[in-house]
């Protein structure tokens, strides 16, 4: 299956980018983080400073797939009474700034939902779609079938241990666009992004049409470039997290929205390199 | 795909909630696992170790003086706490670490919560030659510091993990993480019937053993099976053992007995029957604890090895379908059968085990006199001195 995303999903803005001759910034924050007001002053900060699309991370008492930065980010939601709704609040905010809002989020948080009642309630809030970390497409019957029913898009993810039935299977099963995982772990800032991301886009290019958007371990302008090299979009989620640790919430802003335009340059120059 | 049915479920209970990454590993060790099931040179060289090493079969012991205070009932215990390591846990490690020498890994990791899994993977690792790293909430690690001990002289790596609570679920989520980033040269032996498929069905068959053992021990003690099987459940690994080989036997109770901590209205618990809400941790679904928005909640015992909210999906099931039934024995219930036992019998139990003790103190009043309870007997307490000294104030410190 090709990407068929809604009018107001995200291969609208993963297909403008590509006209543009450039990859998209995808920029992850989580909800309630470093409070409720802040987080959603945050999520308008990264879209009016390049962020093309915004993944809204819902903080989880268990995240496996995450690392350190995201972990105390996630922490700090929870101790300030971040609940699984107000990532419609994020969700609405992210859609009037002008980008698709994405929802990166454990399973278990969906499940209790209810996934039906999830995907309603996120479609009615102006949501594009889930991206989900811990769910296969062999267990996401029921996710598969409300998102056709709600159109919002399905982005599970592929790792450089996939082997090439899982990459048919899994990107056959994604709308809007399929998440590369750039390395073997969990998520944070690295010092390089390696040749694993860039086998794995190729291998993956070759079973799907669909858009591959890279994350894990970008935080720089730079690393943003190499990854738009050969990525349709690049996720960054731990490096932009980490401008508001340890600040007032105004310094803070500045920082993400410079480190924001630091990596909307890095994405634009990444095609022509 | 999503037409056909999972691999690895128990009715709706189960199945493989992990990142993409895992499921290449996923795939071989299942592929491996059922290589070696049939395979001769693999049972010999596990049939070698059980009885070579671990000490297997372990013995049956007929407890009089303690079944005297469960309403008169004969009370037989399955004596996997005279395992090497001092535990059931043995059973399964020595096979995954097999397995992990058979997929051509060379290091294993696990998380522990009493320690008994941690000392037990340690164990094996410094036996079959594998590089060992253990997680361990630190709140475990301050309450179990002798087995930390343990496990660092048998040449593990020892990680206390100081995220969320600190315990045996913020390991699993620590071991998890490891196990991403090194699958390529890394086993991790979940040390229950817990995690993604085939974990549950595998570690389960591991400890099969048990109840093989333990239905031909009776029978030929008793010439009758039991009416009832009692253990106690943290993830259900001992549980499982003893219970699976009397699943057919109709007439036999399957009895798990969780931790309820400080009560069930406490909150302070890990029995997570008792409000069974099914929800996914750790790879699985199953029963959890968790609050109204699917956010895990802290489970409490006095035994690090049962403070867990999540419960392997098999027994989930068993008790979805009627066969098995679970209850819980409180902190308090627990230390009393706990000290009945060292002082009746002169055999002291983990702390985990004196949950399926004071079970079967309720269920001997429940059944009298006539009733043949079969208990499985997971651990040694050597371990809980610590913990069982300073709550009966036998040193001085505040329990």
């Amino acid at each position: 299956m090709t990407a068929i995303g809604t009018a107001a999903g995200t291969a609208e803005v993963l297909a403008r980018c590509k006209a543009e001759g450039r990859a998209a910034l995808i920029g992850y924050l989580p909800v309630g983080f470093p409070d409720h007001a802040g987080s959603l002053r945050a999520m308008t900060t990264m879209v009016e400073n390049g962020c093309d699309i915004i993944e809204i991370g819902v903080p989880f008492s268990d995240p496996v797939m995450d690392g350190g930065a995201v972990q105390r980010a996630a922490g700090m939601a929870l101790a300030g009474g971040t609940r699984v709704a107000d990532v419609f609040d994020a969700a609405r905010t992210v859609r009037e700034a002008g980008a698709p809002p994405m929802v990166m989020t454990y399973w278990n948080l969906v499940l209790r939902r209810g996934v039906a009642r999830f995907a309603d309630e996120f479609a009615a809030a102006g949501g594009a779609g889930l991206i989900t970390p811990d769910l296969i497409p062999d267990e996401a019957g029921d996710w598969i079938a409300a998102s056709e029913r709600t159109g919002l898009d399905r982005v599970f993810l592929i790792a450089p241990s996939s082997t090439p039935e899982r990459l048919a299977a899994v990107t056959s099963q994604c709308r809007g666009f399929v998440y590369a995982a750039s390395t073997m772990g969990v998520t944070g800032v690295r010092a390089t992004v390696g040749s694993a991301a860039r086998d794995l886009v190729e291998r993956a290019r070759e079973v799907t049409d669909i858009p591959i958007c890279v994350g894990l371990g970008v935080s720089t302008g730079e690393q943003a470039a190499q990854v738009a090299g050969f990525a349709d979009g690049v996720i960054v989620g731990s490096a932009l997290v980490s401008t508001l640790f340890d600040t007032d919430l105004e310094a803070g802003l500045e920082r993400l929205a410079a480190l924001t335009r630091e990596l909307a340059a890095g994405v634009r120059q990444g095609q022509a390199q | 795909m999503t037409d056909t049915p999972t691999p690895g479920r128990f009715g709706r209970f189960g199945g493989r909630y992990v990142p993409e990454a895992l499921i290449p590993a996923l795939e071989q060790l299942d592929e491996v696992r059922q290589k070696a099931a049939v395979d001769p040179d693999f049972l010999d060289e596990l049939d070698r170790l059980h009885r070579t090493y671990t000490g297997r079969p372990s013995i049956i012991t007929e407890v009089p003086r303690f079944a005297a205070h469960a309403g008169g009932a004969r009370v037989i215990l399955k004596r996997e706490d005279l395992n090497h390591t001092g535990s059931h846990k043995i059973n399964n490690v020595l096979a995954q670490a097999l397995l992990t020498k058979r997929m051509g890994k060379r290091r294993i990791i696990a998380e522990t919560g009493a320690g008994q899994h941690g000392v037990a993977t340690a164990t094996a690792a410094a036996l079959m030659g594998l590089d060992c790293t253990i997680y361990m909430g630190k709140v475990d690690t301050e309450r179990q510091a002798l087995n930390v001990a343990r496990m660092k002289i048998l040449g593990a790596e020892v990680v206390a993990v100081e995220h969320g609570s600190q315990t045996l679920k913020d390991a699993i989520n620590e071991a998890l993480r490891d196990w991403v980033a090194n699958v390529d040269d890394t086993h991790y032996a979940i040390g229950t019937v817990t995690g993604p498929h085939p974990f549950p069905e595998m570690v389960r068959e591991f400890h099969k053993i048990i109840g093989i053992e333990a239905r031909q021990q009776v029978l030929d003690l008793t010439g009758r099976l039991p009416d009832a099987v009692i253990a106690c459940v943290g993830g259900g690994s001992n549980a499982m053992g003893i219970f699976h080989r009397f699943i057919e036997d109709e007439g036999v109770r399957l009895i798990g007995v969780e931790a309820g901590g400080e009560g069930i209205e406490s909150g302070r618990h890990a029995a997570r029957f008792a409000v069974a809400e099914p929800g996914v941790l750790h790879g699985a679904m199953s029963y959890l604890m968790q609050d109204e928005d699917g956010q895990t909640l802290e489970s409490h015992s006095v035994s690090a090895g049962l403070d867990y909210p999540s419960v392997g999906p098999e027994h989930s099931y068993l008790r979805d379908i009627g066969r098995a039934e679970y209850r819980y024995a409180t902190d308090e219930a627990t230390m009393e059968a706990f000290r009945l036992l060292c002082r009746t019998e002169g055999i002291i139990p983990a702390l985990e085990s004196a949950h399926a003790l004071a079970g079967a103190l309720e269920v001997g009043k429940e059944l009298g006199p006539d009733a043949l309870l079969l208990v499985n007997l997971s651990g040694r307490g050597d371990k809980d001195m610590h913990t069982a000294a300073a709550w009966f104030g036998l040193i001085e410190e505040a329990r």
